[in-house]
């Protein structure tokens, strides 16, 4: 993925700087048993924003998602929704809808039923909510499927529907865990862009899981990368990609070369390479991505860049672009991204700005 | 995909089965019922209806095969009402005892029907277990007489026998649910109860109409519990057939009243099934 292929609004985001999170996730571990699933985790939600958390499986997030749903208890931290506290709360009080991976739709109630439910098991007058659910179905568009039953229309419908089904409860925050994954590919991008647009317009806190980290770079104003139950990392899908904070983040959310060096004097070494960068003496971690890295035109490097010579040992070509591996020696084999070169590459000179190359922590080993 | 050799060998052997021993039978007991015991006790092969008309004209015919439904539709109720709150406990909130729970329901349906059924005569006598107690706390002076010999006794025995029948198809069931959906429910805001009446029991009622077909039809059938435990005012209509088929010797007449019986179960059965294909969503 390039930087350009990455539609991200950053406003959103930049908006609710100094305003009260809509949900404050404070301090919250989850174990069970002896097996520790979330380690102090720590995340503030704004009023209206896109949220991902994005993670592996196994990863914890799903685990999150339904300790602020209320079907999984906190072994320690606490959940607070502005001035209430949320995970003392059995489910039914929380004003947080979810739509659920395989949609759960109740398979006795036809589509109607299924998007009056919430409003019915609040007793509602029967008139606001024959209104408020044909409005919901208008907005997903299936108003014509009101009468079948779930097991009578398609994926993409269901899937739909239980979208129908959360928000006509008009709830605060919508949790919404891997919803998109049971969706071919095609239909996966029509429903991200139509997802993203109804969060726009609703204006509600979307919190949403997935494991797919291109649909979280497109949807979300900001990424939460979990791993192994820690949070990796925090920030827009801008940030995160151009400056990841540690390897995993770097190599987790689109590709990257990862540099080990060793700084002594302002000097990086990375054999064979060299550059310059103000940092204190010792090993350092660089991420450059392969769109950093170009190949070499003219004689001279332009003031400040690293050039290396290399020998092109792979070349795959994806359309737009090309990924070619190129052995710089020393045991240094960069990828790089270039735009179609138009025929088969062999000795090259690859050019990049140190600038470019990242300064990130290494990712141990978790359990 | 399998050779018509292969097919032929798996099929005929259940065919045969099945024609010999339940399709001939039924059969022989339908022409039976058309026939007729002479002065002399013997059975004369004349075809007539005398057997249905007098199933109609005597009172203690249709009468007891009413009362049989009577009972049977009790043991039914009370079936349903220990085995659905059993099978909802197990299924929702046993956690890791459920297997072990599961186990000890199932365990008296390994213990012979004579066995439970004299256990209840230990239970309800005169001087049973029970009016002992009952005297000697003093609650009562004289021993309860309507405990045993009673449809009352029947009724009980009946239900502690047939509420596995009863729990075993409710409990899959209820298993069958799947869990998102009663997270799914209180997520959109029903309490637990309203999440048990507008989810849980709903998909629950294929499994209630096949454990109430179970019990129904079973303990409709049964003539050991009203022998042991009914007395002359808990007698039901398979011990008439019984009686029928051997002092009486009156077989015509046994396979008729059989004949119906076998009608009002299989009508019954094809009735259960309706009910449950409406009300499965799988």
């Amino acid at each position: 993925m390039t930087t350009s292929e990455i539609a991200v609004t950053m406003t959103a985001a930049a908006d609710t700087v100094g305003r009260e999170p809509l949900l404050s996730i404070r301090n919250v571990a989850k174990s069970f048993g002896k097996n520790a699933v979330l380690r102090d985790i720590s995340l503030d939600v704004a009023e209206g924003e896109f949220l991902t958390i994005l993670g592996e499986s196994g990863s914890g997030k799903t685990t999150l998602l339904r300790i602020i749903a209320g079907f999984e208890t906190a072994t320690a931290g606490e959940v607070w929704m502005g001035e209430e506290r949320l995970d003392r709360q059995p489910p039914y009080r929380r004003r947080v809808n979810t739509v659920f991976q395989h949609y759960a739709l109740f398979p006795h109630l036809t589509v109607e039923q299924n998007v009056a439910y919430g409003l019915r098991v609040a007793k509602r007058p029967e008139a606001e909510i024959a209104s408020r659910v044909r409005e919901a179905l208008d907005k997903v568009k299936m108003s014509a499927h009101a009468k079948s039953k779930p097991s009578k229309i398609s994926g993409g419908q269901q899937q739909r529907i239980a979208l129908a089904r959360a928000l006509v409860n008009r709830p605060r925050l919508l949790l919404l865990d891997e919803p998109l994954s049971a969706l071919d590919a095609n239909l996966r991008r029509q429903m991200q862009v139509e997802l993203k647009s109804l969060q726009r317009e609703v204006g509600i806190s979307f919190i949403f899981v997935t494991h797919d980290q291109e649909e979280a770079m497109v949807m979300s104003d900001r990424i939460a990368l979990l791993r192994s139950g820690e949070l990796e990392q925090v920030a827009t899908p801008r940030e995160i990609y151009g400056r990841p904070a540690t390897a995993y983040a770097a190599q987790f959310i689109g590709h990257t070369n990862l540099l080990k060096a060793e700084v002594r004097g302002g000097a990086v070494r990375c054999a064979p390479l060299t550059w310059h960068a103000a940092l204190p003496d010792g090993p350092a971690l660089f991420s450059l991505r392969p769109e950093n890295i170009h190949l070499a035109a003219g004689n001279t490097a332009a003031a400040g860049s690293v050039r290396i010579r290399g020998r092109v040992r792979h070349q795959a070509f994806h359309g737009a672009t090309e990924l070619i591996r190129v052995e710089c020696g020393d045991g240094l084999v960069l990828v790089v991204r270039t735009p179609g070169s138009g025929g088969a590459l062999n000795d090259v000179e690859l050019e990049f700005s140190p600038s470019d190359a990242v300064l990130v922590r290494e990712s141990p080993e978790r359990i | 995909m399998f050779s018509r050799a292969y097919k032929a060998a798996v099929t005929l052997p259940p065919l045969l089965w099945v024609t010999v021993f339940l399709l001939m039978p039924y059969l022989l007991m339908f022409c039976y019922s058309f026939w007729s015991v002479s002065a002399s006790q013997t059975i004369e092969h004349s075809w007539n209806l005398d057997n249905y008309g007098q199933l109609l004209r005597v009172n203690v015919y249709w009468q007891t095969l009413l009362r049989s439904m009577w009972i049977a539709a009790r043991v039914t109720l009370f079936s349903l009402l220990l085995g659905y709150p059993l099978a909802y406990f197990l299924s929702f909130y046993a956690g890791r005892k459920k297997d072990l729970l599961y186990q000890l329901v199932i365990i008296p349906l390994w213990v012979s029907y004579l066995v439970r059924a004299y256990a209840w005569k230990t239970i309800l006598g005169s001087d049973g277990v029970l009016n002992t107690l009952l005297q000697y706390v003093h609650l009562t002076k004289h021993p309860l007489e309507f405990l045993l010999y009673s449809p009352f006794a029947v009724v009980l025995t009946l239900t502690h026998i047939y509420t596995p029948f009863a729990f075993l198809p409710i409990y899959a069931a209820l298993e069958h649910i799947p869990r998102n959906l009663v997270e799914a429910s209180h997520d959109l805001g029903a309490t637990p109860g309203q999440t048990f009446w507008k989810v849980i029991f709903p998909l629950s009622i294929p499994g209630v109409v096949a454990g109430a077909t179970f019990a129904f039809v079973l303990s409709l059938g049964d003539f050991l519990a009203p022998l042991l435990l009914g007395g002359p005012s808990g007698i039901m209509i398979s011990n008439i057939v019984v009686s029928l088929f051997g002092a009486a010797y009156n077989w015509p007449l046994g396979a008729a009243i059989s004949f119906c019986m076998l009608l009002l179960v299989v009508g019954l059965l094809f009735f259960s099934e309706k009910l449950e294909k409406k009300w499965s969503f799988s």
